[in-house]
């Protein structure tokens, strides 16, 4: 490994297969649907009430501490990696956080143009669109109008950011806390975090 | 009981935050996918897998006091079962875990990696 390996590419000649466990996993998955046990439908459904429900929930608490908390949303904008592994949250395979604050002048939305790569420590599975070829090639040229099929009109005089994440760093946005929230909770402020709102492509909800 | 608490109960407590369960990587969720969907199409039983689980968790003793290994109990307890029962044997298993290694080193990057036909 060279010293400077951070700075380092993609290799394009190959993908870098996961580790043992989750390699035995996609096994176990392949034989147990070509021979009828399972279906690739039965288990998306089971997979799909946690990418929902589940992943987006962590770091919604993330996003709520940073908007309750000054001290922390300095230390998450400053050592994002530190800031999120606060929680526990940790990338067992070693990526970077990196999180971009939406401000009334600016709006962040991430995605990964290569592949699929996102912040799983944080927002759980990606949703199938994010990993949708059109997303990934369009909000790049045409983020504005990605945006307004989300059902998101951003003002003309604020910026729009595009984030394209890699394997070694992951993105996620820190929407900025909705008015009418002064006097809440960490935990009621999280109620409030969509998954969307951390990928920039949804607003948060209104109390 | 609806389906997302009867899914919750599934998880032990030390994974859960604010009552869910969370997973750290996808591998894990589709670990959990799999053996609550094998479960529901009669496969084996719930005691059986509780059983099953609890001996590999029970096996590693106080190894594991923070959970941290728990889904690769849980996938090694799903392989024995997947294999007590005849679905696939353990050498099914190992050859395909090979392809797939060996579909990732043949791809490049950024494009879907895909086994070959069976």
């Amino acid at each position: 490994m060279s010293h400077d390996d951070h700075d380092h590419d993609h290799d394009h000649d190959h993908t870098d297969p996961p580790a043992e466990t989750a390699l035995r996993v996609k096994a176990l998955e392949t034989l147990l649907t070509r021979r009828g046990y399972v279906s690739t439908e039965a288990l998306d459904a089971v997979v799909d009430m946690f990418e929902t429900k589940v992943g987006p929930r962590n770091g919604a608490r993330v996003v709520a501490k940073a908007w309750a908390d000054p001290a922390y949303k300095k230390r998450l904008l400053e050592r994002p990696t530190e800031a999120i592994a606060e929680f526990g949250f940790i990338n067992r395979q070693g990526e970077h956080m990196r999180v971009v604050e939406n401000t009334p002048r600016v709006h962040n939305v991430v995605v990964c143009t290569l592949c699929s790569c996102y912040p799983w420590p944080v927002l759980g599975l990606p949703p199938v669109w994010y990993k949708s070829s059109a997303y990934r090639a369009r909000v790049v040229i045409e983020p504005r109008a990605v945006l307004s099929e989300f059902g998101l009109k951003v003002p003309e005089d604020v910026e729009v950011r595009v984030w394209d994440s890699t394997a070694e760093l992951r993105y996620m946005v820190l929407p900025e806390r909705p008015a009418g929230t002064d006097g809440m909770g960490e935990e009621q402020l999280a109620d409030l975090v969509t998954r969307d709102s951390m990928i920039g492509t949804g607003g948060t909800r209104t109390p | 009981m609806s389906r997302s608490k009867e899914f919750a109960a599934l998880v032990p407590d030390g994974l859960k935050t604010g009552g869910d369960p969370v997973f750290a990587e996808p591998w894990q969720a589709e670990a959990f996918a799999m053996t609550v969907t094998l479960h529901q199409a009669g496969c084996f039983t719930w005691s059986e897998w509780a059983e099953t689980l609890g001996a590999e968790i029970k096996h590693a003793g106080a190894d594991d006091a923070g959970g941290a290994r728990y889904y690769a109990f849980w996938l090694a307890a799903l392989e024995k079962l997947v294999t007590a029962k005849g679905l696939a044997s353990r050498g099914d298993i190992d050859d395909m875990a090979a392809a797939w290694r060996d579909a990732y080193l043949h791809t490049p990057h950024g494009k879907p990696v895909e086994l070959p036909a069976a």
